[in-house]
């Protein structure tokens, strides 16, 4: 039996430079890069990640975007329908919403304001409204659009006020933003603490993985509703929101994080074996340069795809507990918060629009799954 | 002095169950092996799957601990130490000597790193300064005769031939005294095969090259390898120089290895004896010859008495109690 000589890599005939400049982006592609490529294909995640940059900003901006004080109340107001924007009237285009009068009711001569299409108020551009400190640093009070020349309770209610004259739209901006971020907050906790109890469960084995595997067990077989009953009712009535809300966080995280851990146990119990590791253990690499060289940026992928599908789960931990009463409570507002108006059929049947904040809360969770679907697919790409 | 002297080398794992975590039994990977590895010379460690020659490897490089036994390896022309039992401490400066060749190229270089990286990666966690890397690099792609730039590039952009030259550069960047290059074929296509065995030949020629080169089948052996070594469930079953193994086996192991061979002669498929059965279990092994139950020869003895490896002169050695009246078929 005899063996053809090898000849050297063969010379391949010539290229032309643009086949050749496609394969060397490819072969020098780093692993960011490649992920990209493999994203950029998943078409629902692309648009999930536009939607979720969307929600964040808003989040951001809300008090920019919003158009009446979300705190600010007029009993006289209160369940005010949704009120369009008439674009066009006899004069052209001239935007506008009609104004409010004042009908006494026949019954209870209580004073209820309902729309009256005789005033209008025009609506303008970059107006001058309630006051505001923008990204907690300006304080303006510049909206992106509102009405001009509006009577005092006067103002656009573009999905309806509720049962304090409060105006809906606005609220489920400002809402928004600690529904977002909870999630948010949440996760970098769970993050923390599933990436270091897992790796060290995966790292070291033995008798540390067996502890902190049964504690993940334990965890995760208690039932989280009556779980969070009584760690919400722990919490002392007399927190303001900013601590009843961190107070929320770490307990919703404390559950979060097991998911968490379980990938990244995973990853390394399956790394510790892979060949390139084994290659580096065998150069005669220390444990450090291993984990954080070899190790880590094998997994960080997994992490990100594993995070943007434990956040949906954060946002409707938060919802929920807000809608039992459980969780966030007013002043603060949150959708859960917004949804507990919406508990009571009676309300519900007069003022339908009051449950538009479970919109937001839908849109949010499909896009985080479909952006958490893509980047999983998307983050071995060598696989 | 010899490169390496393995001596009746042991690796156990004992079956636990219970509450109590007891030792219920053990699978005996590889139970007494010895064999030796002069300077300069390449030794074919050979097996079916599940015999025990990754694990006795491992065992080499100490991925592994060892049960029982010795591992002498001489780190220098006058020094020696016994891997089996130093320290895992004392082992890290020790493992530039001893570099591996992995079955899998695919599997066994960082995707995260460029090639490279890949190849210096020894040279810098041992400390050779980045300048001597650069340089060190450049004369071990060449080596491998891989273009230089593939420096930059990342194994994502190779074929599985060209990765395993990779792996083999990185496995030769520190000059190592003693390679272990695990199934270094096994995954690649037949006719990239032949390049990479082509490739080691002549690494041997021109350094010197000290090998265990482990394989399944004795098909690509016979090209690399000054001796083999046949393996059967956790032991070495004969061994002998590469040439006359194949002419004259003395183990019926290594004869239905040999028959599993494929042969380009057609006329010469007349006796061949391909093992029937299955492997034995190491957790379980069958009293006597392990062989045995799958030997076309075995006699009441075998399934008695295990036979001991024994020297037949001019460097062969077998454990087969029939070895001496057996006339088995080799290839040419």
């Amino acid at each position: 039996m005899s063996i053809a000589i090898d000849t050297a890599t063969p010379p391949s005939a010539p290229l032309d430079e643009k086949a050749a400049a496609a394969e060397a982006r490819y072969a020098q592609a780093t692993q960011l890069q490649l992920t990209w490529w493999r994203f950029r294909k998943h078409k629902l995640a692309l648009v999930s990640l536009v939607v979720i940059v969307l929600f964040y900003a808003v989040a951001i901006f809300a008090d920019f975007l919003a158009t009446t004080d979300p705190h600010a109340t007029d009993a006289r107001r209160s369940f005010i329908p949704p009120q369009g924007i008439h674009f066009f009237d006899e004069n052209g285009f001239n935007p506008h919403v009609y104004g409010l009068r004042g009908v006494r009711n026949p019954r209870t001569f209580q004073l209820a304001y309902s729309p009256d299409p005789s005033r209008k108020l025009p609506v303008r551009m970059f107006v001058r409204g309630y006051t505001y400190n923008l990204l907690g640093i300006f304080e303006t009070n510049i909206h992106l659009f509102g009405v001009e020349g509006a009577r005092a309770g006067e103002s656009m209610f573009l999905l309806g006020t509720d049962q304090l004259g409060r105006d809906l739209y606005s609220r489920i901006l400002v809402a928004t933003r600690i529904s977002l971020f909870i999630g948010l907050a949440g996760v970098v906790l769970s993050l923390f603490l599933g990436v270091l109890l897992g790796g060290v469960s995966g790292l070291y084995g033995g008798w540390v993985d067996l502890v902190i595997q049964r504690i993940i067990e334990v965890l995760r077989s208690v039932p989280t509703i009556p779980l969070w009953m009584g760690l919400a009712a722990a919490l002392p009535r007399t927190w303001n929101v900013i601590q009843v809300y961190f107070a929320i966080t770490i307990i919703i995280s404390l559950i979060g994080w097991t998911d968490l851990a379980r990938v990244v146990r995973g990853r390394f119990l399956a790394l510790r074996e892979e060949d390139f590791v084994v290659a580096a253990e065998l150069s005669g690499a220390s444990q450090g340069r291993i984990i954080f060289r070899h190790m880590l940026p094998s997994f960080t992928s997994h992490i990100i795809a594993a995070t943007s599908l434990a956040l949906p789960a954060m946002i409707i931990s938060e919802t929920s507990l807000s809608f039992l009463g459980l969780g966030l409570r007013p002043p603060a507002v949150s959708w859960g918060i917004l949804l507990q108006d919406a508990q009571n059929i009676q309300v519900l049947s007069g003022a339908p629009w009051l449950l538009v904040p479970a919109i937001p809360v839908t849109m949010v969770i499909l896009a985080f799954n479909f952006l958490g679907d893509g980047l999983r697919d998307a983050a071995d790409p060598y696989g | 002095m010899n490169l390496l002297e393995v001596q009746d080398l042991k690796k156990h794992y004992p079956i636990r169950a219970g509450l109590m975590r007891r030792e219920v039994g053990r699978v005996r990977a590889v139970d007494g092996v010895s064999f030796h590895i002069a300077q300069g010379e390449t030794l074919a460690l050979v097996g079916e799957s599940g015999c025990g020659k990754t694990t006795v490897s491992r065992c080499i490089l100490r991925a592994l601990t060892v049960t029982s036994g010795a591992i002498r390896f001489a780190t220098s022309e006058t020094e020696t130490v016994d891997l089996a039992t130093l320290p895992k401490r004392q082992v890290r400066p020790l493992r530039r000597h001893i570099q591996m060749i992995f079955q899998d190229p695919y599997a066994s270089l960082n995707p995260r790193m460029m090639v490279g990286d890949i190849i210096a990666e020894p040279l810098k966690v041992n400390g050779v300064p980045a300048a001597e890397r650069r340089d060190r690099v450049a004369e071990l792609l060449e080596l491998v005769q891989m273009p230089q730039s593939a420096r930059i590039r990342f194994p994502h952009a190779f074929s599985g031939g060209q990765r395993q030259r990779v792996g083999i550069a990185r496995a030769l960047a520190l000059n190592p005294r003693l390679v272990v290059a695990d199934e270094p074929v096994s995954a690649l296509d037949v006719s990239v095969q032949a390049q990479i065995i082509n490739l080691l030949l002549d690494l041997q020629d021109r350094l010197g090259l000290s090998m265990l080169f482990v394989a399944h089948d004795l098909s690509v052996v016979r090209h690399v390898s000054d001796r083999v070594a046949v393996m059967y469930v956790g032991r070495i079953v004969e061994v002998a120089p590469t040439d006359t193994l194949y002419r004259a086996p003395l183990h019926p192991y290594t004869e239905a290895l040999l028959a599993a061979v494929p042969a380009p002669d057609p006329s010469r498929r007349g006796r061949r004896r391909v093992a029937q059965g299955e492997v034995a279990d190491p957790a379980n092994p069958p009293p006597g010859c392990a062989f045995h139950p799958r030997c076309p020869y075995a006699v009441d003895r075998c399934r008695i008495e295990r036979p001991e490896l024994t020297p037949t002169g001019s460097g062969r050695y077998v454990s087969c109690h029939r070895a001496a009246e057996l006339d088995l078929v080799g290839v040419r």
